[in-house]
């Protein structure tokens, strides 16, 4: 039986919030510019994950694009990781279009500010997308034809909005509780659409690769790319497997030492030393095979945290309130016609924001804090209220203030 | 008169209020001849004070003090060598005690004088040393940094046997002096009652642009500012002006709510705020002093005060000195100085909100309170403490007033 590993790696950095308090705002405008040797500056933060992940990484991928010609992945890269990348780091950015020049490499659809802007402002999701579409055309050349959201937070109707906007393929969570005693490693048609498919998530072999990789406690530790593609090869189940990660899974989740690098340099030769397996890209996934069954997903999954929802983001009271707090701003925003007050304005919207203020395992440090540039949540929290209030301040000052 | 001071802390080595009250009491006091042997439990550079003699009981040689907010916790010193001490309070106090009890034998004096708690059990030994009468002023009991709550036992039994044991009492308040009576069953005519007041003159003046720009403009577009000084902690009754701003911001959107200073209820009150779904209408700028903490009562519209318990309660003059009225609990000193200014209950959050919001509604409201609160203002003065101090000293010394 034929199968094929669909390889999606997602690239992200947001613009982080500096330490911003209630006497800046209405002084200054500046509340991504930390100084260089801050914890919350993106300059230093674009320069470190460069070195230890992307450039490591870009290299080695194009030595596979280069070796196997049957090789293939795909990506996302948010806007705001490649205006960060343009600024700071071109040479990363040209390892990542060597990779595009190939042809096998797809990048996928998604907003350019890494927004939740889907559940609060459709208008406003729509033009964040096509300015993603727009940036992707102008630095390589693409126009994408699968789409993935934020955090891969998906539901019917956003699958609607896909497959209206027509796209081929749409990226989700293989949940089990959306889909029961189905496998993910199939191509499904979501539930109210004609012609979109759904790939899903793969999550334990995913996870294998992103969480527990280097964990020596694992019993299945040290992975290597022989036993993983085993794996694979042992499993009748299946036409594709979808292994979705973030990108800094590579060098910057899990460390160099770790050996992630060398499991990535043989993945590919160990899985085509099988003739009749593949790598195929999300759009190549979705022509090749027929959907098995409908999926219908009538409430919002993501991929993160045991709850697979949107509890990481929106789940206590501070982050729900920081968020629509910026959302009612976005008629006066819109109204002034002021691109920087609504550039600023779009990137507070990026979901890492309210990752930082997540309260959850506050108290365990766990992974909520490994990605937190903030002491507490509350620091986040209050660093993003006054560049709210500054927002409010810039508004108020065209005469726009509506309440 | 010669009196031997017991004191905890002067500025600009204080950790609160009671270093200022101490210091311009003792600065009256010097004006009506009393003669001050002031002993700090540390040693720093007093030498630009000349009303009175400072000293230290012992020799820890101190840049700053910083009070870790309750009683219980350590004090932290910084010291002159940068290095940082923290010193248990329980081990501090029996430091001083110990110091004070060799520093007595040398000393002469006609009544000793001793201010809140640390000192006090220094202020007994003071006593049983040289025979002369104990002197304890009250600044704040323990039921009341405990917000409402009994406290710690220990710091209970010393304020008690103290209390038992000095000649003489000295509450800030009627609040207070009647706590005192509750809690530790003084006769109340042991207790006399000596308002604090403030010396006006030592107010920094405001300067032309304010720290608060984002305020300042919101202003313009009609809102109004209601502001919160002190201590973030459950004595100072701030959980209920969450609850009241609620309201407040139901009937009046366009109030901001800012609170400025720091304490162990702040993340409490952040998420409080949320919860109440207000987060935008309220500010928490953490601890501020110098220009960013004056001009926090300068953009004020309405100062509150919600203490459940304050034994005196300064901010709200201050808040006039710098041209903002007050709402202020009932439960607190200053209520009982203070006339021109709204008043509720602590626990009345509905009319807390009542008010708050008709003085958010009408400028005319603000305007008239601050108008008349600033002749009481004008008028303050530590002359009444001072002259009511001297004649207990006389009192009790067996000496005519001179």
């Amino acid at each position: 039986m034929k199968k094929s590993i669909v390889l999606y790696l997602h690239v992200h950095q947001p613009y982080r919030i500096r330490h911003y308090t209630i006497f800046d705002a209405g002084k200054h405008h500046n509340y991504f510019d930390a100084k260089y040797d801050d914890r919350t500056s993106n300059e230093r933060i674009i320069h470190k994950v460069a070195e230890k992940s992307y450039l490591p990484t870009n290299r080695i991928l194009k030595e596979l694009l280069d070796t196997h010609p049957e090789f293939r992945l795909s990506l996302s890269i948010t806007g705001t990781i490649l205006e960060q990348l343009e600024k700071w780091h071109p040479t990363a950015l040209k390892s990542f279009q060597e990779l595009v020049a190939t042809g096998r490499v797809e990048i996928v659809g998604e907003t350019y500010h890494h927004s939740l802007a889907f559940f609060y402002s459709l208008a406003e999701f729509e033009m964040q997308v096509q300015m993603h579409r727009e940036i992707i055309q102008r630095l390589f050349g693409q126009t994408p034809t699968a789409f993935r959201n934020t955090e891969l937070a998906y539901n019917n109707d956003l699958a609607y909005w896909a497959d209206r906007a027509g796209y081929k393929a749409i990226l989700a969570e293989g949940w089990d509780p959306v889909l029961g005693w189905r496998s993910p490693n199939y191509v499904y048609r979501p539930t109210y659409t004609n012609n979109i498919r759904l790939l899903m998530k793969n999550y334990k072999l995913s996870d294998d690769i992103a969480f527990r990789f280097g964990n020596q406690g694992w019993t299945e530790w040290p992975l290597t790319a022989d036993k993983f593609t085993h794996w694979l090869n042992e499993s009748g189940d299946a036409t594709n497997f979808n292994l979705f990660m973030d990108y800094e899974t590579f060098g910057e989740h899990q460390w160099g030492d770790t050996g992630i690098f060398d499991f990535l340099r043989h993945l590919p030769s160990d899985w085509l030393s099988n003739s009749t397996n593949s790598f195929m890209t999300v759009s190549e996934a979705a022509d090749a095979y027929d959907p098995v069954d409908k999926v219908d997903v009538p409430y919002t999954t993501t991929w993160a945290d045991t709850e697979r929802d949107l509890s990481a983001w929106l789940g206590n009271p501070m982050q729900h309130q920081a968020i629509t707090a910026l959302y009612d701003l976005q008629t006066a925003i819109v109204k002034s016609g002021d691109f920087t007050l609504i550039e600023d304005w779009r990137k507070l919207q990026t979901s890492d924001h309210f990752y930082y203020m997540c309260t959850k395992w506050f108290n365990d440090g766990d992974i909520h804090a490994y990605f937190s540039p903030y002491a507490t949540p509350y620091e986040a929290f209050m660093n993003f209220m006054n560049s709210y209030h500054d927002l409010k301040y810039r508004i108020a000052q065209k005469g726009l203030l509506v309440e | 008169m010669k009196v031997f001071m017991l004191g905890w802390e002067l500025p600009p080595h204080n950790s609160g209020g009671l270093g200022v009250a101490c210091y311009q009491l003792c600065m009256e006091l010097a004006k009506h001849n009393v003669d001050i042997d002031f002993i700090v439990p540390y040693r720093a550079d007093y030498s630009h004070i000349k009303f009175m003699k400072v000293r230290p009981a012992h020799d820890i040689h101190i840049d700053e003090v910083e009070n870790l907010l309750t009683a219980y916790d350590s004090y932290r010193y910084i010291e002159k060598d940068t290095k940082v001490t923290y010193i248990d309070i329980q081990d501090q106090q029996h430091m001083y005690e110990q110091a004070v009890g060799k520093l007595v034998r040398h000393a002469e004096f006609d009544v000793i004088h001793a201010h809140d708690w640390l000192t006090f059990r220094a202020g007994i030994r003071a006593k049983q040393a040289s025979g002369k009468p104990l002197i304890l002023h009250v600044h704040s009991i323990e039921r009341d940094r405990a917000g409402g709550n009994s406290g710690n036992p220990i710091v209970r039994e010393i304020e008690q046997l103290s209390m038992l044991m000095a000649d003489k009492v000295i509450a800030v308040s009627n609040h207070t002096k009647k706590a005192i009576v509750e809690d530790y069953q003084i006769p109340a005519e042991n207790i006399d009652v000596v308002h604090n007041s403030m010396d006006i003159g030592s107010m920094e003046p405001l300067c032309t642009t304010t720290a608060y720009t984002y305020l300042e403009e919101m202003k313009k577009h009609g809102y109004r500012v209601v502001v919160n000084i002190g201590r973030i902690t459950i004595q100072k009754g701030l959980t209920n002006l969450l609850y009241a701003a609620k309201t407040v911001v139901e009937k009046q959107p366009k109030t901001i709510f800012l609170l400025v200073g720091s304490g162990d209820q702040e993340r409490e009150l952040l998420e409080l705020a949320a919860q109440l779904g207000i987060s935008r209408n309220v500010i928490f700028t953490g601890f501020q002093r110098g220009k960013n903490w004056r001009d926090a009562y300068a953009i004020g519209d309405l100062f509150v005060m919600p203490s459940i318990s304050e034994p005196f309660g300064l901010t709200p003059l201050e808040a006039a000195g710098y041209g903002t009225p007050s709402l202020i609990s009932k439960q607190s000193g200053v209520s009982e100085v203070l006339q021109n200014c709204l008043k509720v209950d602590f626990w009345d959050v509905d009319e807390m909100a009542n008010q708050i919001t008709a003085v958010m509604k009408n400028d005319s409201l603000r305007d008239e309170l601050h108008r008349n609160v600033y002749q009481e203002y004008v008028r303050l003065s530590w002359t009444d403490a001072a002259k009511k101090l001297v004649n207990t000293y006389a009192l009790h010394s067996g000496r005519v007033q001179l």
